[in-house]
């Protein structure tokens, strides 16, 4: 399987499939056509970042281009899923989810249970997250766990080509709602990925890296990171274990404690907000279930408690980089037991 | 020879100084964009300076609006730096936040301008609230919500306009509608033709008026400023107008029709037409309009130095202004 596309490859590769097997998935959002009721192209944008261009000319009116009323459209995803429907609704950038909140966090992710577990709601909400574009405070944040907090909602955030696809098929075809985070930084890195359809599943972790010396537990751009800073640490002889979470709810905790077991150092690294983050998450679990692995502090990478800033300076120094996971991971080695 | 317009000579110089500022502004920043000089996301207003002008000249620094993410028109208008204003689309320190905001977060709360905003819809509530801060100051101030076509359709909005009503504040919705959100039309988005009928479905009065005639706007937008200052409550005003670049920088626009572009800058130019309103009427002659235009590019080159010059932010700047105490 030679074959290598791009993220943003894969999101659409993944949609058509599953648009051509599934007559009942549709997708809407804001110009994800782009040009409706213009008079130039049709499929003009595709969506901002051209994501879902060329859907238009196979399936015609299951793509919808919406009005600019979040509420209203992702609402009526979710009213359309609950009613044997499954749409793909795109809400941009993640930030406009205060726009829309209520109707994810009171309407698809409790109606199972409110229900007495009468309703299925197989609903996808695809998301750009994720700073690194000086798209500034309200374009760029990693509001993963703000979803992952909310009982009832799956939340994935893939990191390469190939969980792309696969991740995107399977919580298309998966009966509970589904925040799917895609890192907007990430969308132009290749990888290889089958042609053929294929899903992964939304509970299992991805070891990316294997080593002995320390576990990185981490997600999305951060994997990226992540590597970066083993690659240096290698030439120092120090060996990390990578854990790409791959989705954040369910939570493949076994995987991470396996990892956490066999190398006894955990760094958890998160590119979202410092406090209740998913690092944090992880850090609890792991000093809840295996503590006694444990043979040095666990450390945690994030960005500073502020809004994501927009100067290019400010928004390097804001997103975490390789150097300080290197310097936690060497942290965690000299501060421990041997 | 006697001036037939509503504003005096010198007024009139001052408002096209001011379209003409940010007409260079938006024209410098589409170069220097390309060029690769400026980060980010940038809306340009070009094409619609008629509009904020026309609103802004009825307006005091205790008068309060809310932009959207093509701000830099109301800004300008509005009295803000355009030395600060350009340091911040740099991203550097001494822009109107230091950098930390950029283009779509331009503000400054001593001018009344409560800022551009990144999130659609997101100024009209506010809008209300500094609507009803004023009216209990009691001074006869005023607030303005603008919005576009597009955002026009958010709850936030529509709900904005019924509040702004029930508590008969004097708050002002003004609709700058561009033909288009993004790349989709106006007229497929929005159900109903008329903002007029949008703004009696709200019990409130509703004007629509060619947002690129200078002229229009100002008359309009002075009657519905008058009344809520006077404690007659809300109104809404459309301006029809029309966008001369993409929805932001980079969008190669193919969704307009062959020869679109074409038409609107040659005949819906909101400069030109005020330039030919005032010198047909002999009241303005073409030379002092052109002498404008010189003042400004050299104001527009030196915001440019400056901004280019100006200091970057650094690791100490990072985690300032989160909160005023923690
Ligand atoms: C809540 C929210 N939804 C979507 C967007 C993305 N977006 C930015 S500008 C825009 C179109 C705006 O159209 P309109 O309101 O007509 O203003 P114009 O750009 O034409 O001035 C969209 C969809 C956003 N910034 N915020
Ligand atoms: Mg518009």
């Amino acid at each position: 399987m030679a074959r290598k596309i791009s993220i943003k490859q894969a999101v659409n590769e993944a949609l058509d499939q599953e648009m051509a097997r599934d007559p009942a998935v549709i997708c809407m959002g804001e110009d994800i056509v782009g040009g409706t009721g213009a008079g130039g192209e049709a499929d003009a944008w595709g969506g901002v970042l051209g994501v879902t261009k060329g859907l238009y000319a196979k399936y015609g009116d299951r793509l919808m281009d919406t009005p600019l009323s979040e509420s209203a459209y992702i609402g009526a995803a979710i009213g359309a899923a609950a009613c044997g429907m499954r749409p793909v609704a795109e809400l941009m950038f993640i930030d406009f989810m205060g726009v829309c909140f209520d109707q994810i966090y009171n309407q698809a992710a409790k109606f199972r249970y409110m229900f007495g577990g009468k309703a299925e709601t197989p609903v996808v909400i695809r998301a750009m997250v994720g700073a690194g574009f000086r798209a500034a405070a309200q374009h760029s944040q990693m509001l993963t766990p703000l979803f992952t907090h909310i009982p009832g909602l799956k939340v994935v955030c893939p990191s390469t080509p190939y969980d792309t696809k696969g991740l995107l098929i399977q919580s298309i075809r998966d009966n509970d709602p589904v925040i799917f985070c895609e890192h907007k930084a990430l969308y132009g890195i290749e990888g290889e990925v089958p042609e053929a359809s294929y899903t992964i599943p939304l509970s299992e972790a991805n070891i990316v890296r294997e080593g002995k010396h320390c576990s990185i537990v981490t997600y999305g751009l951060m994997v990226h990171r992540s590597l970066e800073a083993a690659a240096t640490l290698a030439k120092e002889g120090i060996e990390v274990d990578i854990v790409d979470l791959r989705s954040l709810s369910p939570l493949d905790l076994d995987t991470v404690l396996d990892s956490v077991t066999k190398t006894g150092r955990l760094v958890c690294v998160d590119e979202a907000s410092p406090r209740c983050n998913i690092a944090t998450d992880i850090s609890a679990q792991v000093a809840m279930q295996a503590f006694s692995a444990l043979k040095a502090q666990i450390e945690m990478v994030t960005p500073p408690h502020t809004p994501v800033p927009f100067s290019p300076t400010l928004e390097d120094l804001y997103i975490p980089s390789a150097a300080q996971i290197a310097a936690a991971v060497r942290k965690t080695i000299k501060g421990g037991q041997a | 020879m006697t001036n037939p317009f509503p504003l005096s000579k010198d007024d009139l110089l001052k408002c096209y100084r001011t379209m003409r500022t940010i007409r260079e502004f938006e024209e410098r920043l589409h170069v220097d964009f390309s060029r690769g000089d400026i980060p980010g996301f940038v809306h340009l207003y070009a094409g619609e300076e008629a509009a904020a002008t026309g609103i802004m000249k009825h307006l005091n620094s205790g008068d309060r609006i809310a932009s959207t993410h093509r701000g830099h028109g109301h800004c300008i208008s509005k009295g803000v730096d355009v030395v600060a204003m350009m340091k911040e689309i740099y991203g550097k320190k001494g822009g109107t936040g230091n950098g930390k905001g950029g283009s779509m977060h331009i503000a400054d709360l001593s001018m009344g301008m409560m800022g551009a905003n990144g999130i659609l819809g997101a100024g009209a509530p506010l809008v209300c609230g500094a609507a009803l801060a004023a009216k209990f100051r009691n001074k006869g101030e005023v607030a303005i919500s603008f919005v576009g076509d597009g955002a026009s359709n958010q709850g936030t909005f529509l709900e904005s306009l019924n509040l702004a009503a029930v508590w008969n504040l004097p708050a002002l919705f003004v609709v700058e509608n561009n033909g288009y959100a993004e790349s989709t039309a106006r007229d497929y988005a929005t159900a109903v033709d008329s903002y007029v009928d949008r703004a009696a479905g709200f019990g409130m009065p509703g004007i629509t008026v060619d947002g690129t005639d200078f002229f229009a706007v100002y008359e309009a937008a002075g009657e519905i400023i008058q009344r809520a200052r006077e404690g007659g409550g809300p109104s809404l005003l459309e301006c029809k107008m029309v966008r001369f670049y993409g929805h932001f920088e980079g969008d190669a626009q193919t969704y307009r029709a062959t020869g679109e572009l074409d038409d609107i800058r040659a005949n819906h130019d909101c400069l030109k037409k005020f330039g030919v309103q005032v010198t047909a009427a002999g009241v303005i002659s073409a030379a002092e309009l052109q002498a404008i235009d010189q003042q400004v590019l050299a104001v527009i080159e030196d915001a440019v130095q400056q901004a280019k010059a100006a200091p970057l932010p650094t690791l100490a700047d990072l985690t300032t202004d989160v909160y005023i105490s923690y």
